[in-house]
């Protein structure tokens, strides 16, 4: 799960981190009322949970009230790849001496919590990662007794030459490692974290994403899902405990497991067709939740076939069928189906859907072969 | 001869009395796994499917010698399960439990690391060495000895090239779900090395997807150590980034961890990979008499 800059920072303010002076807005009236708040000129900055603001206009600064006007109704009005921005953060204007980047993720080849720290800010770390993995410096907390103080020191030590800033710097690697461990978080950025004019240590953006699995023990992050943001399905689908992810394409994969979901979408577009979507029904699943995937796959309405591929093991081929069963009577689908149902119980399954008017197929190739002659 | 599991497994089950502990004791103990305890706290002296249950997972192992055990109790308490099951002396430990959280997994593998034993998951559907043993959830009908590895991080899809390589006439030596999760106990790496000295298997069988670099390391690491030739397969050529696909751990971040990426070290490192299921089965039989 991701959090919007400003809901990031609230975390941080918090925790002890400096921040600017801001205030999150809806409408051009709530930024002007906080311009005025805030001072002259201020950042108006979009507030969208993706990367690439600030090269597509969504971060500007204003100098007097027009500018603020003008500037917050053109964010507002504006789309940052596909997603409309509805709120903007209202920020002072830092006067930037030095950026740098600072982040905390877990290393999944080490198995390890990482800090890393790069003396240039508001950089693409992966790419960095990728080019020049040697202007990264990483620190790594130990897993069972934490960041150790001395490591925040060499983080800081590593970013600035002047000692008071180092240790500062190592104070605010120490409070964002205690928020990453605090709240489950997958990770904390500040980039850039910037020294201002006056020699202030600020955390000028933010960025702080969620472990899924940590989230039962944080309702309080729960609580800060901006639902306008996500995908209406893909959250209805997680709360039927399912997994779904939308795609552009227009044949509805409906699956047992993540693996075979992902091979069966990658099957889908290896024959020449288009997947609508990645959906996984989950291991035991009941009737009811083949017709709950059904419900959240036919909101999307450039599907116009569903494949069905079922690996039975857990799964019970014929739960499946009473399931496609009872969605065809209640939900009144017209979509051609083409079912592709194998293991556990599978004679079953065919006996209960002989008459059900389905396209079968007894491989996963052949149902996605099937599925997209359909089309034609 | 097999690896992680086989004839000397003694199993016990972690939350054996729960809806999938008992289901799955009842399918384990029928393909012939030897399950000799179950754990459930406060459920002592309870039998499931003849199996004995214990309080404790030290006094199972202390009435029984279990040497492995398989957990199958929620999330929330899986964490503490392993660190039991570490603590009361069992050398192997298959978490089947989905949905730790990663900082979680992160202590857990620090803990265990200078212990005598070996965690398999979490979010792994399990171990067979078909004809031996099976502990876990995979179905056991679709496995046939034989001499192909096969290591993935999936289920499902694992038993899709399982039985697909069962029906071109090849059988399997040991085949086992490394897990979904960001996290996990042993990696492919850990499997080959031990895939390298079993002399049941002539090959081996990766099923990759996307998200992190274990693909793209273990690739090095096969052309560098690993002598028997090794078949890939990987998921996810159509998942959209930033986007996780049902595994917590398979989301592309960025531009990394694609699959093209991974597609790209298996062939540089002499991986042969599928483009589809069915292909991995063809290559193998291609390539295996």
């Amino acid at each position: 799960m991701k959090v919007h800059e400003y809901q990031a920072k609230e975390i941080f303010k918090k925790y002890g981190i400096l921040t600017p002076r801001e205030k999150m807005c809806r409408t051009v009236d709530e930024v002007l009322g906080a311009s005025k708040e805030i001072g002259l000129p201020c950042v108006i900055k979009a507030q969208v949970m993706v990367g690439g603001r600030g090269k597509a206009g969504g971060i500007k600064i204003a100098k007097n009230e027009n500018e603020v006007k003008e500037h917050t109704s053109s964010i507002l009005n504006m789309e940052i790849k596909g997603i409309p921005v509805k709120k903007v953060l209202v920020s002072e204007a830092i006067d930037i001496g030095t950026e740098a980047y600072l982040g905390i993720i877990i290393d999944r080849a080490e198995k390890k919590t990482v800090v890393m720290a790069c003396k240039e800010g508001g950089v693409e770390i992966e790419e960095i990662a990728r080019q020049r993995p040697e202007a990264i410096f990483k620190v790594y907390a130990d897993s069972l007794l934490g960041l150790m103080p001395h490591r925040g020191r060499e983080v800081g030590l590593f970013l600035y030459a002047d000692p008071k800033l180092a240790f500062e710097c190592a104070a605010v690697t120490s409070k964002l490692y205690k928020i990453f461990t605090d709240l489950d978080s997958s990770l904390v950025e500040i980039n850039p974290l910037v020294v201002d004019k006056s020699g202030r240590l600020i955390a000028l953006d933010a960025k702080l994403n969620f472990d899924d699995n940590g989230l039962f023990r944080h309702p309080d992050v729960e609580a800060m899902r901006d639902r306008e943001s996500e995908d209406e399905n893909e959250l209805l689908a997680k709360e039927q405990d399912l997994s779904y992810v939308r795609l552009a394409g227009n044949i509805g994969c409906v699956v047992n497991g993540a693996g075979l979901a992902m091979a069966t979408m990658d099957l889908v577009k290896h024959f020449g067709g288009e997947p609508a979507n990645f959906l996984d029904i989950g291991g035991s699943s009941s009737p009811e939740k083949v017709m709950n995937a059904l419900r959240i796959l036919l909101k999307d309405e450039n599907v116009k076939v569903i494949f069905f591929n079922i690996f039975g093991g857990i799964t019970r081929c014929d739960d499946v069928a009473n399931g496609i069963l009872e969605a065809k009577k209640t939900l009144n689908i017209k979509h051609p189906i083409v079912a592709r149902l194998t293991g556990t119980n599978e004679d079953k399954a065919m006996e209960i859907l002989k008459e059900a008017g389905l396209i079968f197929a007894k491989t996963m190739d052949e149902g996605a072969q099937k599925a997209i002659e359909l089309l034609k | 001869m097999s690896i992680f599991v086989g004839k000397d497994t003694r199993l016990l089950v972690q939350g054996i009395t729960g809806r999938d502990g008992s289901f799955h004791t009842m399918q384990m103990v029928a393909y012939g796994t030897k399950v000799v305890a179950g754990v459930t706290p406060g459920r002592g002296g309870q039998k499931v499917e003849g199996v004995p249950v214990f309080n404790s997972a030290a006094e199972a192992v202390s009435k029984t010698g279990a040497n492995t055990s398989v957990i199958f109790v929620p999330a929330k308490f899986a964490a503490d399960a392993v660190y039991e099951a570490a603590d009361s002396g069992i050398k192997l430990i298959v978490c089947i439990s989905e949905g730790i959280p990663a900082i979680d997994m992160v202590k857990v593998v620090a803990y265990i690391k200078d212990k005598a034993c070996r965690l398999i998951g979490p979010n792994s559907p399990g171990v067979v060495s078909p004809g031996e043993a099976k502990v876990g959830i995979l179905p056991g009908h679709i496995f046939k000895r034989g001499s192909v590895g096969v290591v993935s991080r999936s289920g499902t899809l694992t038993y899709e090239i399982v039985d697909q390589i069962t029906k071109t006439g090849l059988g399997q030596s040991t085949c086992l779900g490394i897990g979904g999760d960001p996290i996990i106990g042993t990696k492919f790496i850990d499997c080959l090395e031990l895939f390298a000295h079993d002399k049941d298997t002539e090959a081996v069988v990766i099923v990759g997807e996307i998200g992190g670099r274990d693909e793209q390391d273990t690739a090095v690491y096969v052309k560098k150590h690993f002598k028997k030739p090794v078949f890939g397969f990987i998921a996810g050529k159509t998942a959209p980034a930033d986007k996780r696909m049902g595994h917590a751990g398979a989301i592309i971040s960025g531009t990394a961890g694609t699959a093209v990426e991974k597609t790209k070290a298996f062939e540089e490192n002499g991986i042969k990979v599928g483009e589809t299921p069915t292909d991995v089965a063809k290559l193998l039989k291609k390539h295996l008499r």
